[in-house]
């Protein structure tokens, strides 16, 4: 059985008496303590078990519930070869051509050459990946230049990759799982990271974690945008959480924006994503609000397939609108009127009623699609063993930035969190075998005050509307001005609100505590966010070319010069930047085309 | 009045264990189509940030966390519609109640509770 350390009951040593009056505090002491519980976070958790560690996973959501993982559609990219022959350096190859010279290419290479690893693992754990006949199917996504993509029907992906991982998990001996711990700060002491402070969302109280390492498996940061597909905890919480650590992010200004989210009619319970496998399986027509194809005239070619980029198809659908051709809600229209009833049936079996409970006859009319902040290339900056420049700092899965570089490739987000999640758990736990705890409670003062701030009076609805109208404004101005379309002024405005929003407006808030305290947790998601929505910002403002996904309209060339990354690191309080030239590949990579051409 | 901004009213159960439950009425704007989580939501977002409800993926129907009791019968408040009849919202029945719209459903073996008895056993 798992055994953590516990020391209940007020805490000794200097106070600020307002704060420490009835405080109450326990703390759990373990060797690894994960953060976050989607794909990345369970995978985690399981291999630092099996590599002998005691595991403390934690989710301000319910565990393997939150996150990105289980909202997964579909594809899911690996070099299994089952479908035509495949090498992970022909993965790899695709992936580096769409990051637009800028994947870190030794995390990129680990990302390919493993997810046949964890894919065949998944199978053994009976995710049940899609078959046909007597090995698993594989499709071509966008961007790959064969098929390569598994998935699980019909569009459950994400639910079964995630309830597999969730039954891994329980069955994991040295695993303890707590739901609803939001870990608000890392603990730093001696430059080496020494544990966490969390909330304790069902009574609101605060509690302190000793670990030998920490893992920040928590996602990415698409909530910060208006439009998103992002789930409610994926506020950049890992990506402030590294920073505030000392830890470094890259390539923060390259934000995926996924071309063809639904936008109109009005869809319940479907992920605005859901297009995305309609579109691999039965081709659609992308057309503007002439009903004309238009993506061949921005330098692709779409017409009744799905192979152009992302970035390309995003910046054709925002440009054709704002030139007065988009659909009715401002987007474009997707078109499968030219599909038999019978050809969807067998694609999609059930998701086709689904669609009709929500008025979406697909032979009958076009849907309309745009743009939707989906998934964030930027990240924690990390070494192959998923390491941080400071000690004891690990990360995983979408949190884990440069794999991907300026544009990610279809399918590699799942693999992505698998294979880098497999990693930060085993080499995490070699190093716990090393160490010792460096827990000191002095060292969580500062956290832990903040903490009694926000929470040390009772919830107050009338002081509240402030939190939301702020992160409404906050999701506005990234969305307006920090966008797909950015330029300088529009991004300098966007920076000095930011920083005003952190140093004057979240400050004033005091959400209040108790039970199940959801303000609380807003006023520490608003605070990851308003520091990952100026990196981002720093980042883009900084970058003055147009690349993959970050496009300046005062600047609409790539400019081979800028093939660099950027790093930044929170020094006295204030982001600094950097240049780092881009990390080459460690293997000789083979084009597909010549695989292609050869079979 | 076809140009009368479309408005419905939806009344929410407040309130945290103990408490006599409840009930308050916020008027949200009115969408075709719209949920009972898109209108819990505009609330938090533009009336009460206080108001509790658990949920995670918003409106994939995938996280499961979001149900609630709508007009008396459990769903999900992001695959449940609000017409402009409006709808009365509160707690699962038989959940112990936290605070607002939301119970304990976390799973036994997933909470601060149980992770601190695996340590005073």
């Amino acid at each position: 059985m798992p055994r953590l350390g516990l020391r209940h009951g007020p805490r000794p040593g200097p106070a600020k008496p307002q704060y420490r009056k009835n405080a109450e505090l326990t703390h759990l002491s373990t060797d690894i303590l994960v953060v976050g519980s989607g794909g990345a976070g369970m995978y985690a958790a399981v291999a630092a078990a099996r590599a002998g560690a005691r595991v403390l996973l934690a989710d301000k959501s319910l565990i393997g519930r939150g996150g990105a993982t289980i909202m997964a559609q579909m594809t899911v990219a690996s070099a299994i070869g089952e479908e035509a022959p495949d090498h992970w350096t022909h993965h790899l190859a695709d992936t580096l051509e769409a990051g637009r010279g800028l994947c870190d290419e030794v995390l990129a290479a680990v990302l390919c050459e493993e997810s046949p690893l964890r894919i065949r693992e998944m199978e053994a754990w009976k995710v049940g990946w899609a078959r046909e006949g007597n090995h698993i199917k594989q499709v071509t996504a966008p961007g790959h230049q064969i098929p390569r993509c598994v998935y699980v029907d019909f569009l459950n992906t994400g639910p079964a990759v995630a309830k597999t991982l969730r039954g891994q998990v329980a069955r994991g001996d040295g695993i303890t799982r707590i739901s609803g711990l939001a870990v608000t700060d890392l603990v730093v002491r001696d430059g080496r990271v020494v544990g966490a402070t969390a909330l304790d969302l069902e009574s609101g109280a605060p509690v302190t974690v000793a670990a030998k390492a920490v893992v920040l498996a928590a996602g990415g940061l698409t909530r910060i945008y208006r439009r998103n597909s992002a789930s409610v905890n994926m506020g950049g919480d890992a990506y402030a959480l590294a920073l505030r650590a000392g830890a470094e992010l890259i390539d923060m200004e390259f934000v995926q924006f996924f071309p063809i989210g639904h936008l109109a009619p009005r869809l319940v319970g479907m992920d605005p994503i859901m297009w995305d496998p309609f579109r691999y399986k039965l081709g659609g027509r992308l057309l503007n609000g002439q009903m004309d194809e238009f993506i061949e005239n921005y330098g692709a070619s779409d017409s009744g397939t799905y192979t152009a980029p992302r970035d390309v198809t995003s910046y054709a659908i925002v440009k054709e609108a704002a030139a007065g051709r988009g659909s009715p809600a401002g987007g474009a229209y997707l078109s499968f009127e030219h599909v038999p009833e019978s050809e969807l049936r067998t694609a999609f079996g059930p998701v086709i009623d689904r669609l009709r409970d929500n008025g979406i006859d697909l032979t009958a009319r076009p849907i309309e699609v745009a743009p939707i902040a989906h998934y964030h290339m930027g990240g924690i900056r990390v070494d192959e063993r998923m390491q941080t420049c400071v000690p004891g700092l690990y990360a995983a899965g979408e949190a884990v930035g440069g794999a991907n570089g300026a544009n990610r490739l279809s399918g590699n987000a799942i693999p992505e969190a698998l294979v880098f999640g497999e990693r930060a758990g085993r080499f995490a736990a070699d190093t716990v075998r090393r160490a010792t705890q460096g827990w000191e409670d002095g060292a969580a003062e500062a956290a832990l005050d903040t903490l009694r701030r926000v929470t040390g009076r009772p919830a107050d609805g009338a002081a509240s509307p402030a939190l939301g109208e702020l992160m409404t404004e906050l999701q506005a101005l990234m969305w307006d001005d920090v966008g797909l379309l950015r330029d300088e002024e529009k991004l300098t405005g966007a920076l000095t609100r930011l920083r005003a929003m952190q140093r004057d407006d979240l400050p004033a808030l005091a959400p209040g505590g108790g039970a199940f305290s959801l303000a609380a947790q807003d006023w520490f998601d608003l605070r990851a966010s308003l520091l990952c929505a100026e990196a981002v910002t720093r980042a883009a403002l900084e970058r003055r070319e147009s690349r993959g996904a970050h496009q300046r309209e005062d600047f609409p060339e790539t400019d081979p010069a800028q093939a660099e990354n950027r790093i930044l690191r929170l020094k006295n309080g204030d982001l600094m930047l950097e240049s780092v030239p881009v990390r080459r590949a460690p293997v000789a990579i083979e084009q597909p085309r010549a695989l292609e051409a050869a079979s | 009045m076809s140009d009368m901004p479309a408005t419905a009213t939806i009344r929410v159960q407040r309130g945290v264990a103990g408490e006599a439950p409840r009930f308050e009425a916020f008027e949200v704007p009115y969408r075709e189509g719209m949920s009972v989580l898109d209108a819990l939501m505009w609330i938090r977002a533009n009336r009460d940030s206080s108001l509790a409800i658990r949920y995670s993926c918003i409106n994939a129907n995938a996280c499961k966390e979001c149900m609630v009791e709508v007009d008396g019968k459990t769903q999900y408040a992001c695959t449940a519609r609000l017409g402009t009849a409006g709808v009365t919202v509160g707690p699962l029945g038989n959940k112990r109640l936290l605070r607002d719209l939301v119970t304990d459903i976390v799973p036994p073996k997933e909470t601060l509770a149980n992770a601190l008895d695996d340590i005073e056993r």
